[in-house]
């Protein structure tokens, strides 16, 4: 075999089997080999053995993102599938999904193959296509939905835009069925939100903007779950921003209808007042709503009624974004900050214990699809990130590996360096300066 | 006269004309006025702010004790017209200029406190001229202390007080300073 | 202090006490409108540049005009808007703006924000000439002008706001200005275009625009722009003219010498009556003529920014207050 990898001395946190203890994390063939004496014998003693030092740091298993944009095909000035992969892999993801709202859309087999061959070239992070509903994601006539699922995909979506006809989301809940994975709702109602470009509040008066109502959204969440109900099948709600939202999926849940959902990192750190100044990187869809509907979120994510975490992780170029605010695309990246606001906003604060986290950010995202991972059992492959929840680093857009540099952290701190990532035994990033392996 | 450029600090070092002096100043002008323009007629007086004004009621007021007849006193801010914009940060308010009787056609006395390198005096020769079209132009001043930049003379001189750079004219007149005098002072730092 | 200041972007910004600064400097340049030869040097040296990415008239002659007086130079940039997107359009005129120059700014533009952008963007100081729905500070300030200037204050007077609130910038700028200096505003116009929390601003919202104008000392008319709205707000102008509009008949339940206010273009027979434009308590031309003074007093006060920066004198101490200097020697800039 191969040199045998031993990570030593961190915090093993595998929430798929309630694990959080101090042990050696064994690395063999690129597949996990076991902790502590649970590892094989020939794999322990191994001559040329390496051993990785973690002191104080945390190993979980990788983590996973199933709300991406990649951009590639047909945007690469924004991003490519090589560097959102490098970004994922730096921000502690190895697994992410990606929408399918590229140029052009993920709506046929083919593009779907490719995406998930320039995925493996890459060999940075697993990515899991999504799949557009309708053709050219138009919203007019469905996708050959059997097809892109055998070819790859994961799941469908529209997302970039909601799927507006009911009738269409309908039949696309009904055909998903027995496939088994979800219709991911991009929820908005686009006759109410009209040419809007933020929260409908206090400050967008203030502020002499075009607001869009949480109505907007909730009135869809509210609609998706009677389909769902109507036909049995699974729909998942993208990036949920509003507290009638959460409200509706909790009533919707305690009826047996299976609806899940996802929220991003900003919505629970942030709120609309953050536009003030009008800097476009505060812009995203759903936008940034009140202090109210961000308790309301964090409350959800606690008691299960928003299922995972994700990112929306939306690069543009900075020509773009650097514009007044209307003119301005909506979205903001995020997969190599998430770990570290997610931290802030949730643990910290102390409204959920560290395990807690990393299970809606590793097993319930994996869930949600329906695809395994999520865990560091012995023979899972070796996709895992080391991160140390104490060590402070600063956000700098300019470090990133990203091609997006659109966001409002900069020059924040943030908890939870991500110091190493591994995917199949392979190290896709290291956090300079930070770990040196021994013989 | 609004600071013009305030940033000095100034130590008080002596009083070189105490109140009586400055009356008698003020009385000697006012019969120069009258002598050099034959009587009081066709006269405005216009005292440049802010000393300048009251200075300029005080004359007034005397020529009328001399001439029976009292010439309309005018009040010129010249902020508007300095080559410097980097007082407004300091003195942002106009106070403003007030003519009433305008100047067409009429003597004007320009009234100041202190003549030094002579760019108020011109700035208030730019605006003035804005205003309309005098006859002539005279000027009277309580202290000409030297250091002229530009060819400006006074008409009327209270006094001549020569100073170093370093120093610093004050004229107190009591409706802006509470008392009447002239003291000169030194700049520190 | 407004003399520190580098822009104006909006009177949200603003103190009380800096209003009244631009309000008594724009007295001084009002009696400089009325002299034979309306005109002062003191922004001589200077360039101004005029943006208007929305067409205007009026608001920009007005500056165009205050820029002059001042003896400043005036460049205008005028942009068709149609071929060039916004965003791509804002950025290189400002690029340009920088390369030959340019000391002032000012800008309309429809989209809220911009000014900020130029703003942060450039050294220039920026004039806000109207946002998209944000702020109209010049408009808002030369309003409280034309009240003070005839009332003596605007403490305690009681202002009826009417109109489209939702998408008037200049009603923003006049709430905030009149809430700062003790004002009561009041305002009334359709449901569907009252911004949300509007009342977090400190102002009344009336049921109707009767109950609004009863007891105004000053009645403020907002322009109504069907065409801006995809028609869901209000069915049509003649529905608005008759539920909204200012008459003569409903002007009496205000004060007796109530003043009459309009930012213009005036749609005249639908938010204002004929007779209400042109009658006795219309003070509408004079916001016209005030207008122009308001407007120098905020380019000279903004003008003095850049120098002061650079020599960063201290304050005066008392002291200095008697000592007497002369104008400096020094160049401009």
């Amino acid at each position: 075999m191969a040199s045998p990898l031993c990570i030593r001395g961190g915090r093993v946190l595998d929430p798929s089997r309630g694990i959080d203890r101090v042990q050696d994390l064994w690395i063999a063939n690129g597949l996990i080999a076991g902790l502590g004496e649970d590892a094989p014998q020939d794999v322990r003693s191994h001559p040329k053995a390496e051993v990785v030092p973690v002191q104080g740091a945390v190993i979980c298993p990788g983590l996973v993102d199933i709300h991406v944009h990649l951009r590639e095909p047909g945007q690469e000035e924004k991003e490519t599938i090589e560097t959102g992969t490098r970004a994922a892999a730096r921000g502690g993801f190895t697994a992410i999904a990606c929408m399918p709202n590229t140029t052009p859309p993920l709506d046929d087999r083919p593009r779907i193959e490719y995406v998930i061959r320039r995925a493996r070239e890459a060999a940075l992070a697993k990515v899991y296509p999504i799949a557009a509903v309708t053709r050219g994601q138009m919203g007019e006539t469905l996708t050959e939905i059997e097809d892109l699922i055998e070819a790859g995909a994961v799941a469908v979506s529209d997302d970039g835009k909601p799927v507006r006809n009911a009738e269409i989301m309908r039949r696309a809940l009904e055909l998903t069925r027995p496939l088994g994975v979800p219709v991911i709702q991009h929820a908005e109602d686009p006759d109410l939100k009209g040419d809007g470009v933020m929260h409908e509040g206090w400050t967008s008066t203030r502020l002499g903007m075009k607001g869009i109502p949480d109505a907007a959204e909730s009135v869809m969440v509210a609609r998706d779950a009677l389909l769902a109900e109507l036909t049995g099948g699974h729909v998942h709600v993208a990036h949920v921003s509003a507290g009638r939202s959460v409200e509706i999926i909790r009533r919707a849940k305690a009826r047996g209808i299976r609806m899940t959902a996802e929220t991003a990192p900003h919505y629970l750190l942030l709120t609309d007042e953050a536009v003030e100044g009008y800097d476009p990187r505060t812009k995203m869809n759903p936008p940034l709503r009140g202090a109210r509907d961000r308790d309301a979120l964090i409350e959800a994510v606690v008691d299960g009624t928003i299922d995972c975490l994700a990112t929306d992780h939306a690069p543009h170029t900075e020509i773009e974004k650097d514009s007044d605010f209307d003119s301005a695309p909506f979205g903001i990246v995020g997969l190599e900050t998430a770990l570290g606001i997610y931290l802030k906003a949730l643990v910290e604060p102390k409204h959920l214990s560290l395990p807690e986290l990393i299970l809606r950010l590793t097993v319930n995202p994996l869930r949600v699809l329906g695809l395994p991972g999520g865990t560091l059992e012995a023979g899972a492959p070796a996709d895992l990130a080391v991160f140390d929840p104490a060590r402070r680093w600063t956000v700098r857009a300019a470090e990133f590996k990203s091609m997006g540099r659109n966001m409002p952290f900069e020059g924040w701190e943030l908890p939870g360096q991500v110091l190493l990532t591994m995917l199949g035994g392979r190290v896709t990033h290291r956090a300079e300066g930070t770990l040196a392996s021994a013989r | 006269m609004p600071t013009e450029k305030p940033v000095e600090r100034v130590r008080e070092k002596a009083e070189i004309v105490d109140g009586e002096g400055l009356r008698r100043a003020i009385t000697r002008i006012a019969h120069e006025i009258i002598e050099r323009n034959d009587g009081a007629k066709d006269l405005v007086l216009v005292g440049i702010r802010t000393r300048g004004v009251p200075l300029a009621e005080r004359l007034a007021r005397k020529i009328r004790e001399f001439e029976g007849v009292e010439p309309p006193v005018g009040a010129l801010d010249i902020t508007l017209y300095r080559d410097d914009l980097q007082m407004i940060a300091h003195q942002p308010v106009v106070s403003g200029t007030d003519v009433p009787t305008g100047i067409n056609d009429k003597i004007v006395v320009l009234v100041d406190d202190v003549l030094y390198t002579g760019r108020t005096v011109r700035a208030a020769l730019d605006e003035l001229i804005d205003l309309g079209r005098p006859k002539a132009i005279q000027l009277a001043v309580i202290v000409d202390r030297g250091h002229r930049e530009i060819p400006i003379r006074a008409d009327f001189v209270g006094k001549n007080v020569p100073t170093s750079r370093r120093e610093v004219i004050m004229v107190h007149v009591n409706e802006v300073d509470d008392m009447d005098g002239v003291s000169i002072g030194e700049i520190l730092g | 202090m407004i003399g520190t200041r580098k822009d104006l972007l909006g009177i949200e910004d603003l103190s009380s006490e800096e209003i009244v600064s631009i309000l008594d400097t724009a007295r001084t340049f009002r009696e400089v409108l009325d002299r034979p030869i309306p005109k002062v040097p003191s922004l001589r040296g200077l360039t101004a540049a005029n943006l208007f990415f929305e067409s205007s008239t009026r608001t920009r002659l007005s500056f165009e005009l205050a820029e002059k007086r001042l003896s400043a130079d005036t460049v205008n940039f005028q942009t068709s808007g149609s071929s060039v997107s916004k965003g791509e359009s804002l950025k290189d005129t400002a690029r340009n703006i920088e390369a030959m120059g340019i000391h002032l700014v000012v800008i309309r533009h429809s989209a809220s924000g911009a000014p900020h952008y130029l703003a942060r963007n450039l050294d220039a100081g920026v004039i806000n000439a109207g946002d998209g729905t944000h702020e109209h500070p010049t408009q808002g300030l030369l309003d409280l002008f034309t009240i003070r200037e005839r009332r003596g204050k605007i403490a305690g007077l009681r202002v009826a706001i009417i109109g489209d609130v939702t998408h008037s910038r200049v009603a923003r700028s006049n709430i905030w200005g009149l809430t700062k200096l003790g004002a009561s505003v009041t305002i009334a116009g359709p449901a569907t275009m009252m911004p949300m929390e509007v009342e977090r601003f400190g102002v009344r919202v009336a049921r109707s625009v009767e109950e609004a104008i009863e007891g105004a000392d000053v009645v403020n008319i907002l322009r109504i722009q069907l065409e801006r709205q995809r028609g869901t707000l209000y069915s049509s102008l003649r529905e608005y003219a008759r539920v909204y509009g200012v008459t003569s008949k409903r002007l009496e339940r205000a004060k007796p010498d109530v003043m009459v206010m309009h930012p213009g273009p005036m749609n005249r027979g639908i938010e204002i009556a004929q007779d209400v434009a042109d009658g006795k308590h219309s003070v509408i031309l004079e916001q016209v003529t005030n207008g122009v003074a308001v407007r120098m007093a905020v380019l000279y006060l903004l003008a003095g920014h850049k120098a002061a920066g650079e020599s960063a004198p201290e304050p005066s101490t008392t002291e200095t207050k008697k000592a007497h200097g002369e104008p400096s020697l020094h160049p401009r800039r």
